[in-house]
């Protein structure tokens, strides 16, 4: 049965329904959206079962003919699309729930649950796509709900700051993508995914390629230099913070770049620059996670690295490593996001040096915070644990010694920040008048759920079989990769829970500046980007309105001072027109007699 | 005889006295009474002509007749618009008929 392409569908129509509706129905508008993503989901599973009984993709027809080439309008089916496709339908259902506890009474309610619909439509559209030209759409289309989400409380204007940053950003990358794709088209003739693994052309200019499609997957899933945008993008509402910015587009540039595996191991230039801007971002943006204060920004600067560290799996060439630690992580940083969701919605607050002692108030988040926490640290026998161990296994078995301690640093790193977090948040004293009391139940099912499969995904595997297979591969590197999360817990707990001052705070002190002003990047793109950028656009704005624009009004000008100057002989007067006629006769009579 | 010389000589100083006066005149009746006089210049030229020039069947006369009669005809039309004129205007001065202007 080939049901895959009704998916997006539904939330397309949930989406159309709210937009035009959404203020009528109130309340109905989210159960339109969840009912919607529900079926996507059934459809979804449909799909799986299809697949396992050997279904393959298809195509709807012809498209477009580009070049005498037709582009088909084509359904991709296989383990990739269809884990993504479970992913988003799952999680997107589950934090559509909670936002109907965590946007309650807001005054845009529908119109929140409308965009949601448009971005899974988007983004299960782009999973589906089997080229290019149909994934640029959707890429586009969830690039959109991005911007609109994150400037979703635009009467702030840190928040529509925010949603312009994210848009500007990640088009920067997208520029980058489609120039990519047309120099693929343009000196290999296809666009299709399928085509990629026997592809025939010039070697530098294939690997120009691939290294330009992965700036596209940079932007989008903000690894370095184009991450700025993804910490800021959490203005938006904690929930769409959850589904966009922590679970799935994000992952697009990770999926991006999985899809167009086969182009990437053919030119290892290009694999070993994913492998690398991975592991700077992952390293990079963990460090500066130590330092943060706010409860958000702790987790997208989490998120940055582990979308780097997932990047940098791909990098050593581990296809299914990338993915499986993707699905992974959507699991539990969702679940992260919804309790940090929970915790703000309870305490009106992302500061997390005001919090404090949260557990014995907030009794289910602070447990289900607690799972999400070990499973992003990497504790055994929680989901990250596998899928993190797995791309440590592939660096290692890959001879990529460097990149191996720079996962295994990050590791770390991240099992360190994440219980600073926990407990700042959870444990303690409060450090300030807090009013805490639990979340509605529509907010904390969804919790209890996904901290289920942040606790187990691990063990189910993915569509990806061989994932799970080789998690059992070597036990020296379980081990290590176990010590490393398990040291930056007792680091954390000796640091702010016993209260030890290991070094001297004078002496780090440089170095906490550093971190706290994350490495200067947002100065050094201001100062040497987008101030010589904007100088550059008011010297165009001043040419425009002086020079091209004086042109223009100086003709229009000199027209005018003349036909003043004529119309002064225009008295109306009849008698000076005969007078004028008179001369005229005298003149032309001279001329004539030739006097 | 009179030599045909003193009769153009007539006819040039009454064309230049008319063409002066339309000119010059600000009232409107001083205007149409200046080009009455031009047509008249123009008159005396063709009868003298016809008288010199010896054309057998007095053609020049007749002509003169014509314009004699086209020239009053003239002159009615010319006074019907000055007396439209003077009701919408309350005036007979060209000084204010600036409407080919506007």
């Amino acid at each position: 049965m080939q049901i895959a392409h009704y998916i997006p569908l539904f939330p397309f129509l949930a989406f159309v329904i709210n937009i035009f509706f959404g203020r009528r129905l109130k309340i109905v508008s989210a159960y339109v959206a969840i009912t919607a993503s529900i079926v996507s989901f059934l459809f979804s599973l449909r799909v799986f079962e299809c697949f396992k009984a050997g279904e393959a993709s298809y195509s709807l027809g012809t498209w477009l003919t580009i070049g005498g080439k037709p582009l088909n309008f084509g359904i991709i089916i296989d383990p990739l699309t269809i884990m993504m496709l479970l992913i988003v339908t799952f999680i997107g259902t589950f934090i559509l729930i909670y936002s109907i506890g965590y946007m309650h009474d807001d005054p845009r309610f529908s119109r929140y649950f409308a965009y949601i619909s448009l971005f899974m439509s988007s983004m299960l559209g782009l999973v589906l796509a089997d080229n290019f030209v149909l994934l640029l759409i959707f890429w586009e289309g969830v690039g959109l709900c991005s911007y609109l989400l994150i400037a979703f409380w635009y009467e702030r204007p840190a928040a529509a700051r925010a949603g312009l940053k994210a848009f500007i950003t990640t088009r920067i990358g997208d520029t980058g993508f489609l120039v990519g794709m047309l120099l693929l088209f343009f000196t290999c003739g296809t666009f299709h995914f399928t085509d990629l693994k026997s592809l025939t052309g010039p070697e530098p200019i294939l690997t120009l390629a691939a290294i330009l499609i992965f700036t596209g997957a940079m932007g989008k899933s903000a690894q370095f230099p184009l991450h700025v945008w993804l910490p800021d993008a959490m203005e938006g509402p904690t929930a769409v913070s959850a589904l966009i910015h922590a679970a799935t587009m994000v992952a697009a540039g990770v999926y991006l770049v999985a899809r167009c595996f086969p182009l990437f191991v053919d030119h290892p230039m290009a694999l070993q620059t994913v492998a690398v801007i991975g592991g700077i971002s992952a390293l990079m943006a963990a460090s500066i996670a130590t330092v943060n204060n706010d409860i958000k920004r702790v987790l997208a600067y989490s998120t940055i690295s582990q979308l780097g560290l997932m990047m940098l799996g791909l990098g050593v060439g581990g296809l299914s490593a990338g993915t499986f630690h993707l699905m992974t992580h959507a699991f539990f940083k969702a679940l992260l996001f919804l309790c940090a969701g929970s915790v703000i919605h309870a305490v009106g607050t992302q500061d997390i040096q005001k919090m404090g002692g949260l557990l014995s108030k907030m009794k289910i988040t602070g447990v289900t915070f607690c799972i999400g926490t070990l499973a992003l640290a990497g504790v055994p026998p929680f989901a990250g644990f596998w899928s993190k161990d797995e791309i440590l296994l592939t660096a290692w078995n890959n001879h990529h010694p460097v990149l191996f301690v720079v996962a295994l640093l990050t590791s770390f790193l991240t099992a360190f920040y994440m219980s600073r977090l926990i407990i700042l948040v959870l444990f303690g004293k409060a450090r300030s008048e807090l009013h805490a009391h639990e979340s509605p139940l529509t907010m904390t099912v969804p919790l209890i759920v996904l901290s289920f499969f942040a606790a187990f995904a691990g063990f189910i595997g993915s569509p990806l079989k061989e994932a799970a297979e080789g998690a059992q591969g070597s036990f020296v590197i379980m081990a290590i990769s176990t010590v490393v999360s398990l040291t930056g817990l007792a680091l954390a707990y000796l640091l702010y829970i016993r209260r030890v001052v290991l070094v001297p705070v004078a002496s780090i002190q440089g170095l906490h500046n550093l971190l706290v002003n994350k490495y200067y990047i947002d100065e050094i793109y201001d100062a040497y980007l987008i101030k010589p950028c904007l100088a550059f656009c008011r010297g165009a704005f001043s040419f425009d309105a002086k020079i091209v624009d004086g042109v223009v009004n100086g003709t229009a000008e000199v027209v005018q001072f003349c036909s003043g100057l004529l119309r002064r002989t225009q008295t109306g007067l009849i008698q000076n027109y005969l007078l004028v006629q008179v001369f005229s006769v005298v003149l032309l009579l001279i001329w004539l007699l030739k006097i | 005889m009179i030599p045909l010389a003193y009769f153009t000589f007539l006819s040039a100083f009454l064309f230049c006295v008319g063409i002066y006066g339309a000119l010059t005149r600000r009232n409107v009746i001083g205007i149409l009474i200046s080009i009455e006089l031009i047509l008249n210049a123009a008159n005396i030229n063709l009868v003298a002509f016809n008288k010199y020039l010896g054309t057998p069947d007095g053609m020049g006369q007749v002509f003169g007749l014509f314009v004699i009669a086209i020239a009053a005809a003239a002159s009615v039309v010319g006074l019907v618009l000055i007396i439209a004129i003077y009701r919408d205007r309350k005036s007979l001065f060209t000084d204010g008929f600036t409407l080919m202007k506007e």
